[in-house]
């Protein structure tokens, strides 16, 4: 049994009663994602017209490789949030958004684990 | 129950009487950017699946990538990353209590002016590069 009066419980929580959770890990993601998309967007460009071999060759480097998928978890949270605030300010429909709500999570994990498996296996060899 | 015809209740003030300003446009930019490298990361994920999966799907998404249209998408997909870094970047100066006077048009004007400047950076070191 909680001591906490009901008023002191919901206080800051906000509409959604998730409080600032989400504006701070969105700001958290941020920050990764400036720092890993610098190093990954230079390395990137280094691929540009390479062959597959070479490809894969810079791809499975260990660090490389983290970075990676560090970067993909980081944006793929980044995005989710991100696309659920232009829903919920767009969409007023209860059905509509809450369908919408769930395509946005489940598209974010989607390409999450498509990317993070891609990176694993070019990794860990054939 | 008698049907009544919606009534029409007074709507606030909403972008279409405001004149546009740069700090306004960059803001709806932002969303945009944002919105359009949510899509954009399906190519990424196709890029990665595709050098996953071997040489001969490797080569068929680098043919999209390097014909005239794969191209344009990518050149946006730059600019849309770079701006949208900026204007978070601009975000943490914000969350900070600073650049809310007279210099968030300046701050406005640089994210426009440093993502195409980055954007053309970064082509030009891909085409030295590759070169």
């Amino acid at each position: 049994m909680s001591m906490r009066t009901p008023l002191s419980r919901i206080r800051g929580l906000g509409s959604a009663h998730h409080g600032t959770g989400h504006f701070w890990l969105q700001r958290l993601t941020a920050a990764a994602n400036v720092f890993l998309l610098v190093i990954l967007t230079g390395i990137v460009v280094t691929l540009v017209g390479r062959t597959h071999a070479t490809v894969i060759s810079t791809l499975s480097k260990p660090l490389v490789s983290v970075l990676f998928v560090a970067a993909i978890i980081s944006v793929a949270i980044h995005m989710r949030i991100g696309m659920q605030v232009v829903i919920e300010d767009y969409v007023h429909t209860p059905f509509r958004k809450v369908v919408l709500l769930m395509l946005n999570t489940f598209f974010a994990w989607s390409v999450g684990l498509a990317s993070v498996y891609a990176i694993l296996k070019i990794s860990f060899g054939p | 129950m008698t049907d009544t015809p919606a009534r029409q209740r007074p709507i606030s003030p909403h972008l279409t009487i405001y004149r546009l300003t740069w700090t306004m446009v960059m803001s709806i930019v932002h969303r945009i950017t944002g919105s359009a490298l949510y899509f954009g990361t399906l190519l990424l994920a196709w890029w990665l699946v595709a050098a996953a999966a071997g040489p001969k799907y490797f080569d068929t998404a680098n043919a999209f990538f390097g014909s005239w249209f794969g191209q344009l998408i990518l050149l946006g997909y730059t600019w849309a990353l770079v701006h949208h870094m900026l204007g978070g970047i601009r975000h943490f100066i914000w969350d900070t209590g600073r650049g809310f006077g007279p210099e968030r048009q300046t701050l406005a004007r640089m994210t426009l002016i440093g993502s195409v400047a980055i954007t053309i950076l970064l082509w030009a070191l891909a085409l030295v590069l590759r070169s």
